[in-house]
């Protein structure tokens, strides 16, 4: 057995180009692979398995006729169920959505197929993209594949657990504060969220648009760089989109594999990030990191971010006054689950009621109430300001380094129902939430394991606008290094 | 700063949201240490400071004004709850005293 679905995506596209296997022996391994893993995972909503072999025997097909799309035509790529994939439903694992089919592809999607890349399944996630454990799906959690009485982060909480459990090589997810970073982070896989308006959002269901940001989950850095190329670039679609070419992100990422080095890069330390309090696991599995930079030729300097303290109070504020407009669209008028009422406005009442989650309830009250008349100034307007200050913190501490080096969570994955305060569960984004913020890069490699529950740790590094090459390519060189 | 001011059952309303009024109670409470949370900005100075929106550094972006074919309609209404015609989307009466039809 080859068991494919447990190799990268390049290490595929090299055995497709040689013909050691097909497209349909990839997908049927990875189907094999969730077969009989994911009862237990539950990392998939939906597999549609006739649809990926009936996709894969074309990619065969195109392959044998010299006419591949790319490389990596007849790769998989597993889809969290906020991003539209056409024929398929799209639920953002609520009740409201349940049975929505999209009758189109997301941009990001669109951009995997012209690269010959098959959509793989629905991916669980926190409803509505809102958590941080994948325990508000409306269809049951996911379980983190290192240990199932853990959760495996959120809200990509799927996206990482199928990554983690090799049933894809890897997966789309999306990140508004931190939602691919920290679940990469807790199930031990490579999680990256681009700059903002680097991928188009076009088809990306809508949590906080300012914020919202689709990326890769994998198992290394050089397959987070191949999909980043293959789903970024300028879309008509997609107004905040950047008028960019794809990214070349890859490349810098085998660059840096094969050069092993960061001599001539500086790291920042943000010292606010380390005041409070972080598990013994992380805080040894950052001293190894930091040593591990020192031999491999990189600097070490401290910087400060000074508006830290206030980035979760800002990004609770936006983010869930975005959510409340955002959300508001939701009316079950022409799709959705709707409850007749009385009149139109008493279904509107019903169908929403029942159908959203208390998570997203909650939130969407919270967006309500900052933005209601009396409030906004106090609230939403100063929020708004107090982020031009965490932005212009991080423009200050780039003067002295080219990347951050920062924890990603202050603890590894917590056990199921170990969280049940709303605001403990937000001040555990502490470390993800400022770079949505700023509208940043930044990506979470795996660094280690906690001794003390035997789960993985991973740290994060961030870079400015735009500095892909140069986060990916310091991310492979550590990750070759460290091994 | 205490934040018993939160009138759940007022911002529901402005959300559109029908909850069972014996979880006003718990969902208050939630959202007040949330809101007193997030009441330490009131600390911060922003003087002179400008607000941001958005983080991608773009304005007034432009299209030509052309009309495309979508292709989506019957796409888009097969998703419907209820449909007239096979082509309108049918809803609850939209006014009091509206015949419904």
């Amino acid at each position: 057995m080859a068991e494919l679905n447990k190799k990268t995506v390049h290490a595929l596209a090299e055995g497709l180009a040689s013909g050691s296997w097909s497209a349909v022996e990839i997908a049927q391994d990875c189907l094999d692979a969730v077969k009989n893993g994911d009862e237990k995972v539950h990392a998939f909503l939906k597999v549609d398995a006739e649809q990926i072999l009936a996709e894969a025997r074309e990619s065969d097909a195109r392959r044998a006729k010299g006419a591949a799309r790319s490389e990596y035509d007849g790769i998989p790529v597993g889809i969290k169920d906020n991003i539209a994939v056409r024929n398929a439903t799209v639920s953002c694992a609520s009740k409201l959505l349940e049975n929505v089919v999209s009758p189109y592809d997301a941009t990001a999607v669109a951009n995997l197929r012209a690269k010959g890349f098959i959509p793989f399944g629905r991916l669980n996630m926190d409803e509505f993209a809102m958590g941080s454990s994948c325990e508000n799906s409306a269809f049951g959690k996911t379980a983190n594949p290192r240990d199932i009485t853990r959760v495996p982060g959120g809200s990509s909480g799927g996206s990482a657990a199928a990554v983690a459990a090799d049933f894809v090589p890897v997966t789309l997810g999306s990140d508004t504060g931190g939602s691919i970073r920290q679940p990469a982070a807790f199930c031990g896989v490579v999680g990256l969220k681009p700059t903002y308006g680097r991928v188009s959002r076009y088809g990306l269901v809508a949590f906080a648009s300012s914020l919202d940001q689709i990326g890769p989950l994998s198992k290394d850095v050089i397959d987070s760089g191949i999909i980043l190329d293959a789903i970024s670039g300028k879309d008509a679609k997609d107004s905040t989109c950047l008028p960019l070419e794809p990214s070349a992100a890859a490349a810098a990422a085998l660059e840096g594999a094969q050069g092993r080095s960061l001599a001539g890069l500086t790291f920042g330390m943000p010292k606010e990030y380390f005041s409070g309090t972080l598990a013994p696991g992380v805080a040894k599995a950052l001293d190894g990191a930091i040593e591990q930079i020192k031999a491999m030729g990189g600097k070490i300097v401290e910087v400060s971010l000074p508006h830290t303290k206030y980035a979760v109070a800002v990004y609770y504020i936006i983010a869930t006054a975005e959510a409340s407009a955002n959300l508001a669209r939701f009316d079950a008028v022409r799709y959705g689950k709707r409850i007749d009422g009385a009149d139109l406005i008493d279904t509107y009442f019903k169908s929403r009621g029942a159908g959203f989650g208390s998570e997203v309830i909650r939130r969407i009250l919270l967006g309500t109430y900052v933005l209601s008349s009396g409030y906004y100034d106090a609230y939403y307007l100063k929020a708004q300001k107090v982020r031009t200050l965490i932005r212009k913190d991080f423009t200050e501490a780039y003067k002295q380094c080219d990347l951050l080096l920062t924890p990603v969570t202050p603890a590894p994955a917590f056990k199921f129902g170990e969280k049940s305060d709303p605001l403990q569960m937000y001040l555990s984004d502490i470390f993800t939430i400022a770079l949505n913020l700023a509208g940043q890069c930044g990506i979470s490699v795996p660094a280690g394991m906690d001794d003390a529950t035997g789960m993985p740790v991973g740290i994060q590094f961030l870079g400015p606008e735009l500095a892909e090459n140069r986060l990916l390519k310091a991310a492979a060189a550590f990750e070759a290094v460290r091994g | 700063m205490a934040n018993s001011d939160i009138n759940v059952k007022y911002v529901a309303e402005l959300a559109r949201l029908e909850l069972p009024a014996e979880q006003f109670a718990a969902i208050e409470k939630d959202l007040s240490s949330i809101v007193d949370y997030i009441a330490e900005l009131n600390e911060v100075d922003v003087t002179g400071v400008e607000p941001t929106a958005h983080a991608a550094a773009l304005s007034n972006v432009w299209r030509e004004d052309e009309a495309v074919e979508s292709g989506l309609r019957d796409a888009m209404l097969a998703n419907a709850p209820d449909l007239v015609n096979g082509c309108l989307v049918k809803v609850s009466k939209v006014l009091p005293g509206e015949e419904s039809n």
